[in-house]
């Protein structure tokens, strides 16, 4: 494996790379370019949503054709709603979280000099580079992005006529999405591949890190799901160009009646859902195996209920594939089945209360070392805690009726997922990047980032609950034609500043991330005196990892403040002393 | 240019801030024991911000919750609702104060060894049992509510009204006097008769199109939904009432008014609803409001369905009987 003996060009090494720590290197960076346009919609959106009809130059100056005066159009704000939702679930925290953790810790933290195909794991990322493109490049279509909502039902996203974002742009959104898809199974397969077989001496399943743990059960959903959300696009695409009917039927509009019969939307619903649920666990999952580790590391403390923490993954993932059918109980399929998926989906939250109280009861008596990694950590488990919550409310069937697609929901799903996974993501980033770029990120702005965000964040998101419960639909371009919501207007312009100072926070973090690249602090081996295996790597990264013989593993990753050690830490590579206990 | 001008101001902020951040701190990278200090006494900080965020909302933010349901049917889904949040709120209130507690107490201090504990069945058997336990309780109560909404089986001679969605507007068809609506298809649909009704049913002949959708106090009503071009979704929050109006095919929903419009607005939440949103509205100078019960679209179905809405009028049973047969039938409006 090793390849000191050739020389490696510009292009083998930084461009096309089959080196796992280079190809991290490139999601992340794909990642947060692809989070800062997603973000930025977010705010064209928000200032649309507080003050209707007012011009902002800023609007003008970057929707174009699609603004009149400062002031948006109703299709092009459906348009970047569309395009928030898809780039911030699949390519920043599908693919950018999972992509770039999952590539940088699977060989580093099981002891194993690459990933089981270095090559596959190359096309994976020049893939998702290539579906980012194309969905980018569907802003600038002439009739404006894909605009039918980030979960496309049809017939909305199979007629043209219906919106205009369901030409050209739902086109090119679902020809990226296909390739999308292409690429995370090729990634998927590769770590579950690598995890299986490339472990090194004494690394059994049992001594993994709870990353691993994640990472490994995540991809396994996402081979199981993600091929069923190909299929859903494939028959949309059959039904958008080839005339078939699958999910459309007796439709009149323009004055004209479709040749459609016999399809419906419902298996639309339900193909998305299929994939679209355990979506949010393989968004959720990594971020959660980050956050235990880093909370184990920061507290200097053994994670609590290692054993019930694995199993509560797999619960989440098993659960995750049959309970799709609770963003459906009022698509109108049989109410029985609305039962069925109540009691799947409740019961997701006894796996999720375990994790949550795991966690709570790691920082118990903790030494806690507060990095801003560990600092986006705790926020995680605020946020999760709070968001997960009210998923007691929208996982009842009986109370769904009345907040489903209302704000109530958009409040839940930033919390639970969105949030969450950003703040796993950014306690990921500042836990290794000493790892990736062998130089260390600067602690005052990052704790500056942390406290803007996290106040922003719940300013956001808890008012937003309260819209929901008002009775406001979500997807609403403006509620000005409803003097019922006029209250509502208020408590909109509040969290839209909030959302404001949030975005803005985030320049706190792009700035550290990409100064400390070039003129960070050099990292020491070891920073944060952890046990794992990614720490006894040289900081300049070498191909293969390890310059000699792959380390072996005596001990499970979290011996943290042990009795009968000097240190508040054991790596991993360190024998059991002589009448030593196995924790 | 302007554009450009926004992206050159973000980067110029990012590099203004990193060289303030230089001359204080260059290389501050790892937490010392004054930053422990500092960001657990903040996270302490913090915790009274966000149990006072979680205060402020629910107290400045329950005038504009819906008022209580117009429904029997919603009654008893408001109720659950209360009993699933004062669960939430209570794990909530207790979870989130240990969790920025102990990130206050046990902040690092240089030379304190942490606690090794990495385990413990008795614990965790705890925090596996009780959210199971009351888990089962709360699908148990949830789902006899679920069944009771929506089986509308033992109706005791229901109405039966079809509501008919497309781009952007709501159409209503009463199955007049013999209670059975028609047969209909877009297929149909031709002129006047916009919802396709198939005017050789039998059935057909009696129905009663309108644009304004009436519903009287006390008597159960059965809505079939049907849909024209895409998907919508007809949602009544004041009486609890959910669902999408699928093409190709006819969904269902029922509820039993039990407030009439007149009596809603003369409810004490309403008033002071209403009162709130006039105060906003004279101040922008716009017509005073008064409290309808609305229909509203609540899925994404294209440019205008922010303003996809329709009046729902609920009034006693005789008022409502002379209102509808004030109406046309829709053989008297075809021909």
């Amino acid at each position: 494996m090793s390849n000191h003996h050739h020389k490696e060009t510009f292009i083998t090494k930084y461009v096309f790379s089959t080196d796992h720590k280079m190809i991290s290197k490139q999601y992340l960076v794909t990642g947060i370019f692809m989070g800062i346009i997603g973000v930025f919609m977010s705010m064209l959106f928000r200032l649309q949503i507080a003050w209707p009809d007012t011009s902002f130059s800023i609007i003008e100056a970057f929707l174009g054709r699609h603004q009149d005066g400062g002031v948006m159009s109703p299709d092009i704000y459906l348009a970047i709603v569309t395009i928030h939702g898809t780039i911030m679930v699949f390519f920043v925290l599908t693919a950018g979280l999972s992509g770039t953790f999952s590539n940088l810790l699977i060989p580093l933290q099981i002891g194993a000099r690459d990933m089981a195909s270095g090559f596959l794991n190359m096309v994976s990322y020049w893939l998702f580079f290539l579906s980012s493109v194309i969905m980018l490049s569907s802003l600038f279509v002439e009739a404006g992005p894909a605009a039918a909502g980030w979960t496309i039902y049809p017939p909305l996203s199979a007629l043209p006529q219906a919106i205009p974002g369901s030409g050209m742009g739902m086109t090119l959104w679902l020809i990226s999405m296909a390739i999308f898809i292409a690429s995370s199974l090729m990634g998927s397969l590769n770590y579950i591949v690598t995890v299986i077989n490339l472990r090194t001496v004494g690394m059994t399943m049992t001594k993994l890190p709870l990353t691993i743990w994640a990472f490994f059960v995540t991809a396994i959903i996402g081979v199981v799901s993600f091929p069923v959300l190909l299929s859903a696009a494939l028959l949309l695409i059959f039904d958008r160009s080839f005339g078939t009917s699958f999910y459309l039927s007796d439709i009149f509009i323009q004055g004209e009646v479709l040749h459609y019969q016999g399809g419906s939307p419902v298996l639309f619903e339900h193909l998305f859902w299929f994939l679209g649920h355990p979506e949010v666990y393989i968004v959720i999952l990594p971020a959660m195996g980050i956050v235990s580790e880093i909370i184990a590391c920061n507290s200097r403390k053994p994670i609590f209920g290692y054993r019930a923490m694995i199993g509560s993954i797999m619960a989440i993932a098993f659960l995750s594939t049959i309970v799709w059918g609770h963003h459906m109980f009022v698509s109108g399929m049989n109410p029985f089945l609305g039962s069925v998926f109540t009691f799947t989906t409740l019961l997701i939250a006894i796996p999720s209360a375990v994790k949550a109280f795991n966690w709570i009861t790691t920082l118990w008596k903790g030494n806690l070392q507060m990095n801003p990694a560990m600092l986006f950590s705790i926020g995680f488990v605020s946020t999760f805690i709070s968001g997960g919550l009210t998923g007691l409310v929208l996982g009842d069937s009986a109370l769904d009726i009345n907040v489903h697609d209302t704000y109530f929901v958009v409040a839940h799903f930033h919390l639970v997922m969105g949030v969450s996974a950003i703040y796993g993501m950014f306690a990921g980033v500042y836990h290794w990047f000493p790892k990736m770029y062998g130089r260390m990120m600067n602690k005052a702005l990052g704790y500056w980032h942390f406290w803007f965000t996290v106040i922003a964040a719940y300013g956001v998101f808890f008012p937003m609950h309260f819209v929901g419960l008002a009775g406001l639909p979500r997807r609403y371009y403006a509620n000005t034609a409803f003097p019922l919501f006029d209250d509502v207007a208020d408590v909109n312009i509040v969290i839209t500043m909030f959302a404001i100072l949030g975005g803005a926070a985030q320049i706190i973090f792009l700035t550290n991330f990409f100064i400390s690249i070039y003129k960070g602090k050099k990292a020491t081996q070891n920073p944060w005196k952890s046990n794992t295996l990614e720490w006894t790597t040289p900081v300049a990264h070498v191909h293969g990892n390890w310059p000699g013989e792959l380390p072996a593993v005596h001990r499970w990753p979290y011996d943290y403040s042990k009795p009968g050690h000097a240190e508040d830490y054991v790596s991993q590579i360190t024998p059991l002393y002589d009448g030593e206990e196995e924790s | 240019m302007t554009a450009l001008f926004y992206i050159l101001l973000v980067i110029a902020i990012g590099i203004a801030m990193w060289q303030i951040i230089s001359i204080f701190n260059l290389k501050g990278v790892i937490a010392t024991e004054k930053d422990n200090n500092t960001q657990g006494i903040l996270f302490a900080i913090f915790g009274i911000f966000f149990y006072g965020l979680m205060i402020f909302s629910f107290w400045k933010y329950s005038v504009i919750l819906l008022p209580e349901s117009a429904s029997i049917e919603g009654a008893r889904i408001d109720n659950l609702y209360v009993v699933t949040m004062l669960l939430i709120l209570s794990v909530q209130a207790i979870t989130q104060f240990l969790l920025f507690y102990f990130a206050f107490k046990y902040r690092g201090i240089k030379g304190r060894k942490a606690l090794f504990y990495a385990d413990s069945h008795k614990l965790e058997m705890i925090w596996t049992i009780i959210p199971a336990v009351v888990l089962a309780g709360l699908v148990l109560y949830g789902l006899s509510v679920w069944n009771d909404v929506m089986d509308a089986s033992d109706a005791d001679n229901p109405l039966i009204v079809e509501l008919y969605a497309k781009q952007f507007q709501w159409e209503a068809r009463y199955a007049g006097a013999d209670n059975e609506l028609g047969r209909a298809n877009v297929r149909n649909i031709k002129g006047i008769n916009t919802m396709g009704v198939d005017m050789t049913d039998k059935n057909s002949i009696d129905d009663i199109p309108t644009r304004e959708l009436h519903l009287p106090k006390g008597r159960q009503v059965i809505f079939k939904f049907r849909s024209q071009d895409v998907l919508h979704s007809a949602y009544m929050p004041h009486f609890r009432a959910q669902m999408n109006c699928v093409p190709g095919m006819v969904t269902q929903f029922s509820f039993t008014p039990n407030m009439t419009t007149q009596e809603m607005r003369a409810n004490k939440k309403t008033i002071a609803k209403v009162e709130g949103i006039n105060k906003i509205r004279a101040e922008k100078g716009e017509d005073i409001y008064e409290f309808d019960y609305l229909l509203l679209c609540n899925k994404i179905c294209g440019a205008s369905h922010y303003n996809m809405q329709m009046k729902i009028i609920v009034e006693e049973e005789t008022a409502f009987n002379s209102w509808l047969s004030g109406q046309k039938t829709i053989a008297e409006v075809v021909q």
